[in-house]
C-alpha cells in the first residue's frame, strides 16, 4: 500500500536527491501546489455552495409560503362554508318573521309545519320557538317541552334586543346537549317585539369539519373566544373541552402564522374569527410533516453538493498536480539548460587556464630542452666530456623529464581545446587513450584494472571530438567512482555494421538499483548528493551524446556491475545538432 | 643553407641556433620582429623559423611581410600552443604540418627543415 500511495505522489513533492545548492533559485512547488489547489478550491467551491444556501433559504421560504398560502386558502373555504350554513338558517328565521303573524306563529300546528320545513329544507334544525319581550317562550315546537321557560335573564336574550338578532356559541343549555342557538328579533308597532329563536344541532359542524382532509397531520376544529372547543379536535380535546393553545388575537381577515405546541413542534396555525358570531375556526398543521417532501428534496440537493464538491476538488487537485509537474519539469530544464551552460563555461574557463598555463610552461621548457641539449650536443658533438657518461646522463635525464612535462601540457592542451567549430575524424583508441591519461595514476594507486578492447582497424568516426571527450571523461569517471579498489574497469568498441560505433564502458562495481536506472539521465539526480554530486554528470553526457546524433543506453545488476554503452554515428550530421527524440527510446 | 630563427624568447632561441651550429646548419636569431625584418632585407635566408605568439606581431604577419621581401622563403612556425586559434591559424598559415610545438625535437625540426627546402 506504501509504494502505490508513493506512486501517487507527484515528483515535485520532495525533490532531496537534487542537489540542494543547485536548486536555490527552483520555486517552492509543495506550496505552489497548495496555493493552486486553496485557491482554485475557492474559486470554484465557494459560489456553488453560496448559491447552494441562497437556494436552499429560497425554496424553504418558498415551501413555507406555500403551505401558509394553503392553510390560508383552507381557513377561507371553511369560513365560508360555516358562515353560509348560519347564514342561510338566520335568513330563513328572518322569512319566518316577516312573512308570519304573531298569531300564526303562536299555532302550534303552524310552528310544527315550520320546523317540519325548515328541517326538509335546510336542515339541523332542532326546534323552533317565540319569545315575547318579558323573555317568556310563549310558545315552542320541538323535542324537549321547553315552553313557558324564561330567558329574560340570559345574555343572549340582550343581545337580541339589542342587534336584532343573535348566533351563540355552542352549548349545553336546559337539554345538556351540545348546540348553538340562531335568534332573530321581530319588531312590531308602538316598540313591541317578539323573538324566533331556533336550536341548531352541532352535528352538522362536527360532519362538515370531520369531511375535511387535511394534509400534514393536520386538525380543523371551531371554538369560541373563551378558548372552549366547540366541535371535537383530533388532537387538541374533545368537544366543550379547553384548547390547549393560545387564542389568536382578533383579525378582520384570515390569519396564518407559525408557532410550537408544548413539546416544541412546530406548528402551522391559520384561523378567522367568523363575523357575527362568537366562533373561531381554527386550522392547525404540522409543519415538519409538511415540509417532508421539501427535505427530501434537501437531502438530496445536499449529498448532489457534496458529490460536486467532491469531483470539483478532485479535478483541481489532479490539475494542480498535472500543471505543477510540467512547471516543475519545465524549471528542472530549465535549472539543467543553465547548470550545463555554467559547466560548459566553466569547462571552457578550465580549457583556457589551462591553455595559458601549457604555454607559458612550454616556453620554459623549451629553453631548459634546448639547453640542456646544447650541453648535450657540446659534450658530444665538440667532444668536450664525451667520455663522462654522468653527465650525460644527467643531460639526458633532464631532457626526459622536459619530454615528460611536454607530454603533459600536450595532453592537457589537446584535451582543453574546445575546437568544436567542425567535426573532424578522431580515432576512438586514441580518444580513450587521452582521457585514460589522466586517470592513470589513480588507477595505478588503486590497483585497478584498465582494459582496453578497441581493435586497431576500427575505422575513426567524424564527429566533435571535445564533445567526445567529455562523454568517455564523464562514464569512465563514473566507472572510477563505482568500482572498488582493485576492481575492473573494461572498455570496448566494435563497429556494429550499421553505420554506427559503438563504445561500452564496464565496470564490476556496486551497481545502480533497479528503481534508479530509469532516472539515472534525468537532471538533477543524483545518489552521491552527500559526496558532492551534483545529479548533472550523466544528463549532460545524455545531452553531448545526442548533440553527437548517437544514442546511450545502461545495464546494471545490484552488486555486479554497470555498462554504459555509447553508440555513435560514423559520421555526425554536417549540421552537427541532432534531434533528440530517437534517444528517448535508449533510455 | 640559411636560416633565420624568430622568437621573443632570446635563451630559447640562442641555444637552439647554437645547436644548429654544432650540426653545421647556418642559423642567425633575433628575438625582435623589427631587427627580423631588417636582416631579411639584408641577407638571403632559405628558411624562417617563427614563432607564432610574440609582442609587437605575431609569426603569421611576420612572415607576410618577410614574403614580401622574400618571395622564395620558405617558412616553419613554432608554437607554445597556447590556444586553439594559434595552433590553427599557425597550421594554416604554414601550410599542412608546418608547424612544431615546443618544446622541440631537434632532429625533427632538421627533417622537415630538409623537407620543405628540398
Amino acid at each position: 500500500m506504501k509504494i502505490k500511495l508513493a506512486r501517487l505522489k507527484p515528483a515535485f513533492w520532495g525533490h532531496k536527491d537534487h542537489a540542494s545548492s543547485l536548486r536555490k533559485d527552483a520555486l517552492n512547488f509543495k506550496a505552489l501546489w497548495y496555493r493552486t489547489v486553496f485557491f482554485t478550491s475557492i474559486a470554484a467551491v465557494v459560489p456553488l455552495l453560496f448559491l447552494a444556501t441562497i437556494d436552499y433559504n429560497v425554496t424553504k421560504r418558498a415551501a413555507e409560503s406555500e403551505i401558509m398560502l394553503r392553510t390560508g386558502r383552507l381557513v377561507s373555504n371553511t369560513r365560508r362554508t360555516i358562515s353560509f350554513f348560519l347564514e342561510e338558517r338566520k335568513a330563513a328565521l328572518d322569512f319566518i318573521a316577516h312573512d308570519y303573524s304573531l298569531e300564526d306563529l303562536r299555532d302550534h300546528r303552524q310552528l310544527a309545519s315550520l320546523l317540519a320545513h325548515l328541517k326538509a329544507t335546510f336542515g339541523g334544525f332542532s326546534d323552533l320557538g317565540i319569545i315575547d319581550m318579558a323573555g317568556d317562550q310563549i310558545a315552542y315546537w320541538g323535542p324537549f317541552g321547553l315552553e313557558g321557560k324564561n330567558y329574560g335573564i340570559q345574555p343572549w336574550f340582550r343581545n337580541v334586543v339589542e342587534q336584532g338578532y343573535y348566533i351563540s356559541d355552542i352549548f349545553l343549555g336546559y337539554r345538556k346537549v351540545p348546540h348553538l342557538v340562531i335568534a332573530v328579533k321581530k319588531p312590531l308597532p308602538d316598540n313591541r317585539f317578539y323573538i324566533i329563536r331556533a336550536a341548531i344541532d352541532t352535528d352538522r359542524f362536527c360532519r362538515i369539519l370531520a369531511q375535511m382532509k387535511v394534509e400534514g397531520n393536520g386538525d380543523v376544529f371551531l371554538v369560541n373566544r373563551e378558548g372552549i372547543l366547540q366541535t371535537p379536535s383530533r388532537f387538541h380535546g374533545d368537544i366543550m373541552g379547553r384548547l390547549d393553545l393560545e387564542i389568536p388575537p382578533q383579525a378582520p381577515a384570515t390569519r396564518v402564522y407559525q408557532c410550537r405546541n408544548a413539546r416544541g413542534r412546530p406548528l402551522i396555525i391559520g384561523y378567522r374569527y367568523i363575523a357575527g358570531t362568537p366562533l373561531i375556526l381554527m386550522v392547525i398543521k404540522e409543519k415538519q410533516r409538511l415540509m417532508s417532501p421539501w427535505h427530501q428534496t434537501k437531502s438530496r440537493i445536499i449529498w448532489f453538493l457534496g458529490f460536486s464538491v467532491f469531483v470539483i476538488l478532485l479535478v483541481v487537485t489532479s490539475s494542480a498536480t498535472y500543471l505543477v509537474s510540467r512547471l516543475y519539469e519545465a524549471d528542472k530544464q530549465r535549472l539543467a539548460s543553465l547548470q550545463q551552460m555554467q559547466y560548459a563555461n566553466k569547462m571552457a574557463s578550465i580549457g583556457r587556464l589551462a591553455a595559458g598555463i601549457a604555454h607559458e610552461i612550454n616556453n620554459p621548457l623549451a629553453i631548459i630542452a634546448e639547453k640542456a641539449g646544447l650541453i648535450k650536443d657540446l659534450f658530444q658533438i665538440r667532444g668536450q666530456y664525451q667520455n663522462d657518461r654522468r653527465l650525460l646522463s644527467l643531460a639526458d635525464s633532464i631532457m626526459n623529464s622536459v619530454s615528460r612535462c611536454a607530454t603533459i601540457t600536450r595532453r592537457l592542451l589537446r584535451f582543453a581545446r574546445n575546437d568544436d567549430s567542425r567535426p573532424e575524424p578522431a580515432a576512438v583508441g586514441q580518444v580513450v587513450e587521452e582521457v585514460l591519461g589522466f586517470l592513470n595514476k589513480e588507477a595505478q594507486y588503486r590497483g585497478l584494472d584498465i582494459e582496453v578492447d578497441i581493435p586497431d582497424q576500427l575505422p575513426p568516426i567524424v564527429t566533435f571530438r571535445s564533445r567526445l571527450q567529455q562523454i568517455l571523461l564523464n562514464i569512465i569517471n563514473n566507472a572510477f567512482a563505482a568500482v572498488p579498489d582493485c576492481g575492473t574497469i573494461v572498455i570496448k568498441a566494435r563497429d556494429t555494421g550499421s553505420g554506427n560505433i559503438e563504445i561500452q564502458i564496464r565496470d564490476n562495481g556496486a551497481g545502480i538499483a533497479a528503481e534508479n536506472i530509469g532516472r539515472i539521465f534525468e537532471p538533477f539526480f543524483s545518489t552521491k548528493t552527500d559526496r558532492g554530486g551534483t545529479g548533472l554528470g550523466l544528463s549532460i553526457t545524455y545531452n553531448l551524446v545526442q548533440e553527437l546524433g548517437g544514442s546511450i543506453r545502461v545495464e546494471s545488476r545490484v552488486g555486479e556491475g554497470t555498462a554504459f554503452t555509447v553508440s555513435l554515428p560514423k559520421k555526425i550530421d554536417s549540421s552537427g545538432e541532432n534531434v533528440k527524440n530517437e534517444n528517448l527510446a535508449c533510455r | 643553407m640559411k636560416i633565420l630563427l624568430v622568437d621573443d624568447e632570446a635563451e630559447f632561441i640562442e641555444a637552439l641556433a647554437e645547436r644548429l651550429a654544432l650540426r653545421n646548419i647556418e642559423a642567425e636569431w633575433t628575438a625582435d620582429v623589427d631587427q627580423a625584418l631588417e636582416m631579411a632585407g639584408q641577407k638571403e635566408y632559405d628558411v624562417a623559423v617563427l614563432d607564432v605568439k610574440m609582442p609587437k606581431m605575431n609569426g603569421i604577419e611576420l612572415k607576410r611581410k618577410l614574403q614580401v621581401i622574400r618571395p622564395a622563403m620558405k617558412f616553419l612556425f613554432l608554437t607554445g600552443h597556447g590556444s586553439g586559434e594559434d595552433y590553427l591559424s599557425g597550421a594554416d598559415e604554414a601550410g599542412s604540418g608546418n608547424y612544431l610545438a615546443k618544446p622541440l625535437d631537434i632532429e625533427v625540426l632538421i627533417r622537415i627543415i630538409r623537407e620543405i627546402t628540398s
